[in-house]
């Protein structure tokens, strides 16, 4: 009289079982997909003609695109590929439907502007959009501070640094960084601390983990690039009183420059070489480092930590 | 041995959407219906016949009880290919033709392919439909509609037929064409069971009939035992202009139009007010039984406390 | 396979290709594909691109339309007009009958697909006057519209077996929209935390993947469609289908019939 048990548990059990390898598949089908083409992911390349076929519904778009620029990226990232081409159009569609998606803007400043295999290469296009992103939220100071940060880092032009700092400094709310930022670019721009302060500022003032994590990498390199320079000088310091160069850095502690055994931010000790110089042990950690690297050593594009994809500030 | 047998069947229904009330539909119903007879499940609208049928079809679950079909269970395939059903008001597929239709049915029914053709067409002549197989269902009237309806119920020779309101839809012709067909089906054996609200129809067909109200069972019997015991009523006109006190008190009613007496006896008095008439030397016009029994016998049991009353109005 | 899926199946086809919505429909595709021509006339160099983007992307929305439409009613239409008694009489499943119309539904549409694709490739042919290589891959397109359209059916028949037939066509249209943008909901998910996080990959695994069945516009491109893409492709829509017909299954097998 009731329907037939047989039937319900058979037909129950076809579909959990139907249910789990679809997932399954799914997962399968989406990293096949991440090799996508080209077209697939941006369907219709024009900012302008999407936004009229938007039909209003700009947000949602915007948001789709966003997501798929976060995607695309990450999953560049991941097969650490290093062309980033669709990486610009996709902000710019999801900026020309949502000029307000302050993210987008800090996302191309950080990853449009620079070079392979770190970023897009586009500098150009990073300052345009970060241009038309001031034109659409001139009150938002921290454009100024991507803008000036693009400039900076990236093709070291510091007086367009300097402007660009001043003009975010005069927007109601600023945060006071950029006034100091505006004076000492003109006067010291280059120097490491100018640097640590551009990337604390950067890591602070967002809360896209991606970035979050180029920032702190970048602050390692940083401090990487200052250990290594400050080692040197105590070895050649220590040559010039001994007339022999140090064979450890025992050596260097007996005399009496060195309190500890130095250690990267990464917790590993240094190297210190039979010529003098000195170099980190895992090079292929620390992206972004300028010295302290093997000659001939050529950078793999970076991976960021899981550690530093999430979790509080560290430095 | 019975062909339907069922037991303490009952079903409820939860209505309304956030605090649900029970609605009883089907009290517990113990019926059961012999071989070979045609049985009658009569009652007024939303009495639950119906319900009854949809139940033992098994298109509606019950509430609890069960019920047995030529000692088959209700969702027994093999039952199933020997029934045949034909719903209230049937609808069928709009584009379809009727052989396509029926056609279909026997495929669904398992008759074998080779005698699907002939049999169709045989059972859209006996209820009376030879030349319509070619025509699209949507443009058939309700009463054609009906006759494919009985014609899908009878197409693969079940052994048990359950008709819900046959008569729906159809002229006195074919009414009296449908009633001809169970006669016919009854005489090679099938058991029919049909529900209606008509009495006439179930009197002059049924073997047994049941009665039932507001999904309660009232009565169940042969008809002339449920009819023996309410006694009839038989209707002398005559000429006359005029009704002389004693023969008034020997009927029940009586109406004078124009120069004729209408009045009605109880059965069995008749032959008195025949005596009496014929004493004042009054002129019969007619003498007719009045066949209201089951008809009383229905009321009865439907509305217990005016029956009781004894006058009919 | 008990032989009365099938003629539940050819019934169901039967009536559907009698139902004249259906021309309508597919009559509508066609002159889309026509003027798809038109359109890619007046932009030298990529009329191949418009014809093939608007006929196959017609294609895909009319044939869904078709699925909504005429899925709703399987079952639903059968209840309300009472057709289903004569047949649930009869010593056939419930099972039997759900699967037989899904079956007969399938059929509808991939002839229907066939019909509107003829009308694609005589606008193909049009405008390009000959048949290249990489048209093959147009083939494929079509393949996957048939994959989604399995999908959609499904979806509409397991609607179909509980809800009225608008509420029906509402939900799998819905589903059919948020399904399209399966990937992006994916990647959405992937960028919560917490509980949303939780929520939002479980929508996102549990809504049919239709955005990776649509090669549109790299086929329209001339681009190849990988293999191995096919393969999982197609298991994935008859795993969702069948998921979605043992739905309908075990809703109706409980279902008491007004």
């Amino acid at each position: 009289m009731k329907p037939s048990r047989g039937t319900t548990v058979t037909v129950s059990l076809l579909l959990v079982g139907c249910l789990l390898s679809s997932i399954v598949l799914l997962r399968h089908i989406d990293s096949l997909r991440s090799r996508a083409p080209l077209q697939d992911v941006l369907y219709i390349s024009s900012p302008r003609l999407l936004k009229r076929l938007s039909l209003g519904y700009d947000g949602l778009l915007a948001d789709i695109y966003w997501t798929r620029a976060v995607q695309y990226f990450g999953g560049k990232h991941y097969i650490h590929s290093s062309h980033y081409e669709l990486l610009a159009p996709l902000l710019e569609i999801t900026t020309a439907l949502d000029p307000h998606l302050t993210v987008a803007y800090e996302f191309g400043a950080n990853f449009l502007a620079p070079r392979p295999p770190n970023g897009a290469g586009m500098p150009d296009r990073a300052i345009a959009l970060n241009e038309y992103g001031i034109r659409y939220n001139p009150d938002d100071w921290h454009l100024y501070n991507d803008l000036g940060f693009i400039y900076y880092t990236e093709l070291k032009d510091y007086v367009h640094a300097a402007d660009a700092f001043a003009r975010g400094s005069k927007v109601p709310n600023a945060h006071p960084f950029l006034r100091i930022m505006a004076a000492r670019m003109a006067e010291h721009g280059g120097e490491i601390e100018m640097a640590r302060m551009m990337w604390t500022t950067a890591y602070q003032s967002t809360k896209d983990s991606s970035i979050q994590a180029n920032a702190l990498a970048h602050l390692r390199a940083l401090r990487v690039d200052e250990d290594v320079t400050i080692l040197e000088k105590l070895v050649s310091h220590y040559l010039e009183s001994t007339g022999h160069l140090p064979s450890s850095f025992y050596d260097l502690q007996a005399a009496g420059l060195l309190r500890a055994i130095p250690a990267d931010p990464l917790g590993h000790t240094y190297k210190l070489m039979p010529d003098g110089s000195i170099e980190v042990r895992n090079p292929d950690d620390l992206p972004f480092i300028e010295k302290g690297t093997p000659p001939g050593y050529v950078a793999p594009p970076p991976k960021f930590l899981p550690s530093d994809q999430s979790g509080p500030a560290e430095n | 041995m019975a062909a339907i047998e069922i037991l303490g069947l009952e079903k409820t229904y939860s209505v309304g959407f956030w605090r649900k009330q029970p609605k009883c539909a089907l009290r517990p119903l113990h019926l059961s219906v012999n071989d070979g007879e045609i049985f009658g499940f009569l009652g007024p609208n939303g009495a639950g016949k119906t319900t009854t049928l949809k139940l033992l079809m098994g298109l509606v679950f019950p509430t609890a009880g069960s019920a047995r079909i030529l000692g088959m269970e209700i969702n027994d395939p093999r039952m199933k290919a020997q029934i045949g059903f034909l719903p209230e008001q049937p609808y069928f597929y709009d584009y379809l033709t009727a052989v396509e239709l029926l056609e279909y049915y026997a495929q669904l029914s398992g008759v074998p392919p080779k005698e699907r053709r002939p049999r169709v067409l045989e059972v859209l002549a006996q209820v009376g439909l030879p030349d319509a197989g070619g025509g699209q269902l949507r443009k058939f009237s309700k009463g054609m509609l009906q006759r494919v309806g009985i014609a899908q119920a009878i197409l693969h020779d079940p052994k048990v037929l359950f008709f819900d309101e046959p008569m729906s839809g159809l002229d006195p012709m074919g009414r009296r064409e449908v009633r001809d067909l169970m006669e016919q089906l009854k005489q090679k054996g099938k058991t029919v069971f049909f529900s209606t609200h008509i009495l006439s129809d179930a009197e002059s067909l049924c073997d047994r009939v049941a009665i039932i109200h507001r999904g309660e069972l009232r009565g169940v019997g042969a008809v002339a035992d449920l009819t023996s015991s309410v006694k009839g009523k038989v209707e002398i006109v005559w000429q006359g202009n005029y009704i002389p006190a004693a023969l008034k008190a020997l009927t029940s009613e009586c109406h004078l139009t124009g120069d004729t007496v209408r009045a009605l006896v109880l059965e069995g008095k008749e032959d008195i007010l025949i005596d009496a008439l014929r004493r004042e030397r009054l002129r019969i016009i007619s003498l007719t039984p009045v066949r209201t029994s089951l008809e009383e016998y229905f009321i009865r049991k439907v509305k217990p406390s005016e029956a009781a009353a004894g006058v009919r109005s | 396979m008990s032989p009365r899926i099938l003629h539940i199946a050819s019934n169901t086809f039967r009536e559907a290709v009698r139902d004249r919505v259906l021309y309508n429909l597919i009559a509508f595709a066609v002159l889309i594909s026509g003027a798809a021509v038109l359109v890619g006339q007046i932009s030298i160099g990529i009329e191949r691109l418009v014809v093939v983007n608007l006929g196959l992307t017609a294609v895909s929305l009319f044939g869904v339309l078709i699925a909504i439409f005429i899925g709703i009613g399987l079952v639903s239409k059968e209840i309300d007009k009472r057709t289903l008694y004569t047949v649930l009489s009869r010593p056939v499943q419930r099972w039997e009958f759900i699967v037989g119309k899904f079956f007969g539904l399938a059929g509808t549409l991939v002839v229907n697909t066939f019909f509107m694709a003829v009308g694609v490739f005589a606008a193909l042919l049009f405008v390009t006057r000959h048949f290249q290589s990489a048209d093959g891959w147009i083939l494929v397109a079509l393949y996957f519209i048939v994959l989604e359209f399995l999908i959609i059916t499904a979806l509409a028949l397991l609607f179909s077996s509980f809800s009225s037939p608008l509420l029906s066509a509402v939900f799998a249209f819905s589903l059919f929209v948020i399904g399209s943008f399966s990937e992006d909901l994916r990647g959405f998910a992937a960028m919560t935390q917490g509980a949303t996080r939780w929520l939002a990959t479980g929508a996102a695994y549990l809504v049919p993947n239709l955005s990776s069945l649509n090669v549109i516009t790299s086929v329209a491109h001339e681009q190849p469609v990988a293999a191995q893409l096919i393969v999982s492709n197609t298991l994935y829509a008859l795993l969702y289908a069948g998921m979605a017909i043992c739905g309908a299954v075990l809703i109706f097998e409980r279902r008491n019939l007004k």
